[in-house]
């Protein structure tokens, strides 16, 4: 049944001499850089918008900046966390990488938790993305960063879960799965970290 | 790799057909979900070509099959029409050509060409193909919903499509899935062609097609994201009543709309064209790459100028990002953008220029072997050039200011999609079809096939470019009738409309060709047919699981035909000594 094309394609694991990559290397680094357009086009929204208002709230006006400040603490944290998995892993424990991506995952549903408080309390105050443009921008980048968040709880779970199975088989294969996981994690932090100067403070 | 070969012809059929990983597989599905939706969008069209041929007469015999929401009595309501005319555009170019020039032909031919026995990622190519047909199924189905389907044009300019009825909201639903899809392919087919290419195969040695292909790739990872978070803010703006893209006082049916406002409506034109450009050369540089490798093998002798190509195309890919606002010189962005607009668009003709030349240089001298590929082939050159030409006073303000949004602008971009994008579709399906199925398919019908198409595309598409010259404006329910400026020029309408539905004959031979070549065609004696140099020859016909028997290795360029002193007229990359 696993006898796809897998076994017979080059560079799964070992990287290729010329490029220097791996296979999936080379793709998270691609799909990266789509990202980057994606949010580098939400961004120019967001200046476009600005530069074409009348008045536009400073964001600390209407955002609670410690939760935000908390927020980013805790994100940053589980970039931590993940780079120390994957170097438990190169270390050949797997007791520490289960600990350590266990962290990871539980500071990534920490985040979405105090988002959604941050949401509801906006509810509250009637402030929805329809009322204003402001609030539409902020909805819609830090909506679209959670669905990013929730993207890699998924990947992290499984590779903390059913996946892990590799690493008996392949212990190389799955420490490059979890160094892949890892970029992709780092960039989902780096885009609050952009966004957390933007939305909040400026 | 003997081993996994029988091990996947274990696999049950629908791992096996369906829910394929195989490159190969994955390619047909892509071509024939293709086919099913150009023959659809062409439909569309004809539709359209009734009304605008006999504006509010009962379409005869089919005409009350489509319902009293539609067409009561037979005749076109007007929102109807705008319907056929938005899908048209938009199943065409997303759902029709792209995968099947990009996807399918690159899917299939791709990983062969360079020596790999498959993509990089054949889950991921796998999820790219299902998405797409998700994303294809949606938009079906807008049709069926309250108000219809999506009608503000392909290019769901706001605010218009902000206020349109439900349709619109599947069209971006819909358009996210195809853009999920293009994205995955990409990052695969660029993976593979890094990753995969067998020893010996370097960039200067790729065929042009892998160039085009992987230069394709780079604009949909590049141009599509863009246009994902525009679509994710006008679905805000539908579903969340939030103003990305509606400006403050704006007043709907003399009812001032309720909204924060505050927004740009520029904004979406903006974020809609970088994409919207770069679709463009998605739309035709994977047309060049199939064209220069027909040619290449029927005039027996190496492409002029392949290192030129290469770099035309690669010059392509980057100024393409930087000219999609010529499509914008009447939104009043001012005259300094303009300018800077223009100059670009002039600069980026140059490369094109380029490669058009080296193909028709490249038939001087040369022997040349006339079969039905070389004929789509030989046609695509003028054809493409014609679009190519009357793009130009499109590029430049102060011509493009009279002829913006005529049907001058069909015609030109059509030009370039149908004689030419579908014609090398059509070149391509008769060359690699002796090696996707080990039969060739007949020539005599390929024939039939080619003059007609031809001949009508040509009434369609230059009638268009004389009526928009005369001023008759594009998207038009009654196609200029309600003008009084010009009836002579209407009267072209009709020539124009069976000229279609012509066209639409020619295209019986293709699709009885193409069944009857798949279980009777004439079995080809070897592997190589067409006796060309490229790497997909060397494999069985067709290809095994895993490709190729033995790694080929790779000692050549993609083109060395009549290399002096060897003992036949074409010397394979994989052939170590001529
Ligand atoms: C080969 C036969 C084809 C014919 C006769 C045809 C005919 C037409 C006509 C008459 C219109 C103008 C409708 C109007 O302005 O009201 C139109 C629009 C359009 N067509 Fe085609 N078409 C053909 C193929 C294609 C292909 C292959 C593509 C794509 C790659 C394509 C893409 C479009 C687009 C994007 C529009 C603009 C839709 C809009 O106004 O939003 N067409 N076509
Ligand atoms: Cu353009």
């Amino acid at each position: 049944m696993s006898a796809t094309a897998d076994e017979i394609i080059p560079y799964t694991v070992k990287p290729r001499p010329d490029t220097g990559l791996f296979n999936a290397k080379m793709g998270i680094w691609l799909f990266l850089s789509s990202e980057v357009m994606l949010f580098g086009a939400l961004f120019s929204t967001y200046i476009i918008l600005r530069i074409g208002a009348e008045h536009w709230p400073r964001g600390a006006t209407i955002l609670n900046v410690p939760i935000g400040t908390l927020n980013t603490i805790v994100l940053i944290t589980s970039s931590v966390t993940m780079v120390l998995a994957w170097a438990a892993l190169r270390q050949n424990s797997l007791k520490k990488f289960r600990i350590l991506l266990g962290s990871t995952i539980l500071c990534a549903f920490i985040f979405l938790f105090i988002k959604t408080f941050e949401y509801g309390a906006k509810f509250e105050h009637g402030l929805f993305p329809k009322y204003s443009t402001y609030m539409a921008i902020y909805f819609t980048l830090t909506g679209l960063h959670a669905l990013h968040v929730i993207g890699g709880i998924i990947v992290n779970s499984y590779l903390l879960g059913p996946g892990t199975k590799m690493w008996y088989s392949d212990p190389e294969r799955f420490t490059n799965r979890i160094e892949i996981a890892g970029v992709y994690w780092h960039f989902v932090d780096l885009v609050w970290i952009f966004l957390f100067p933007v939305l909040y403070l400026l | 790799m003997s081993h996994a070969h029988s091990h996947f012809d274990e696999l049950p059929f629908w791992r096996k057909y369906i829910f394929s990983t195989d490159h190969k597989i994955i390619g047909i599905q892509y071509g024939l979900t293709g086919l099913f939706f150009l023959l659809f969008g062409f439909c569309l069209m004809m539709l359209m070509r009734w009304q605008l041929a006999y504006p509010g007469q009962p379409l005869p015999i089919i005409g009350h099959l489509f319902g009293e929401e539609r067409m009561p009595g037979g005749v076109m309501l007007p929102e109807f029409y705008n319907q056929l005319g938005a899908m048209h555009g938009t199943i065409m170019v997303f759902l029709g050509i792209v995968p099947l020039v990009f996807a399918a032909f690159g899917n299939y031919v791709v990983p062969l060409q360079i020596g790999a026995p498959d993509m990089a990622f054949p889950k991921i190519n796998m999820t790219s193909y299902w998405l797409y047909y998700i994303g294809g199924i949606i938009m079906l189905v807008s049709f069926f919903v309250p108000g219809g389907a999506a009608a503000a044009g392909w290019t769901s300019y706001t605010p218009l499509a902000d206020i349109a009825t439900m349709g619109q909201t599947l069209w971006i639903i819909g358009m996210v899935f195809i853009i999920n899809s293009s994205l995955l392919g990409a990052i695969n087919f660029i993976a593979t062609i890094f990753q995969l290419r067998a020893p010996g195969m370097n960039f200067m040695r790729l065929p042009f097609f892998v160039w085009s292909e992987l230069i394709t790739a780079f604009l949909l990872l590049l141009a599509f994201p863009p246009l994902e978070a525009a679509a994710v803010l006008q679905f805000m703006d539908r579903i969340a009543k939030t103003s990305f893209f509606l400006p403050s006082g704006l007043v709907v049916s003399g009812q001032p709309l309720s909204v924060s406002g505050g927004g740009s409506v520029l904004l979406w034109q903006h974020l809609f064209w970088f994409l919207g450009h770069p679709e463009v050369y998605v739309l035709i540089l994977p047309a060049f790459g199939i064209i220069a490798e027909i040619i290449a093998n029927n005039i027996r002798k190496p492409l002029w100028g392949y290192k030129s190509m290469v770099y035309s195309v690669i010059t392509i890919g980057f100024l393409s990002f930087i000219v999609w606002a010529h499509h914008m010189f009447l939104t009043g962005m001012g005259t300094a953008i303009s300018a800077f607009f223009q100059a670009t668009t002039m600069i980026i003709s140059i490369p094109s220029v380029i490669i058009l030349t080296a193909l028709f240089l490249s038939l001087w001298g040369g022997s040349i072997r006339i079969n039905v590929p070389m004929l789509f082939a030989l046609a695509f050159l003028p054809m493409f050039g014609i679009g190519g030409l009357t793009g130009l006073p499109l590029g430049l303000s102060v011509s493009d200011i009279p002829l913006h949004d005529t049907y001058y602008v069909i015609g030109h971009f059509h030009y370039i999609v149908a004689p030419g994008t579908i014609f090398a579709l059509f070149a391509g399906i008769y060359y690699w079809f002796p090696k996707i199925t080990g039969r060739q398919m007949n020539e005599f019908l390929g024939k039939i096939h080619f003059w007609p198409s031809l001949v009508c595309m040509n009434f369609i598409f230059f009638p268009m470019m004389i009526q928009g010259l005369a001023g008759v404006s594009r998207r038009l329910y009654d196609g200029g009738a309600s003008y009084t400026f010009a009836p002579k020029i209407l009267e072209l309408n009709v020539l124009i409309s069976f000229a279609a539905w012509i066209l639409a004959l020619a295209q019986i031979s293709f699709i009885i060709n193409f069944f009857w070549s798949l279980f009777r065609g004439k079995k080809v004696q070897t592997d190589n047919p067409w006796e060309a140099t490229t790497l997909e020859w060397a494999a069985p016909s067709p290809p095994p699981h895993g490709n190729f028997e033995v790694v080929p290795h790779v000692y050549r360029g993609p083109y060395e035909y009549s290399v002096p002193g060897a003992t036949k007229d074409f010397t394979p990359q994989y052939q170590e000594t001529i």
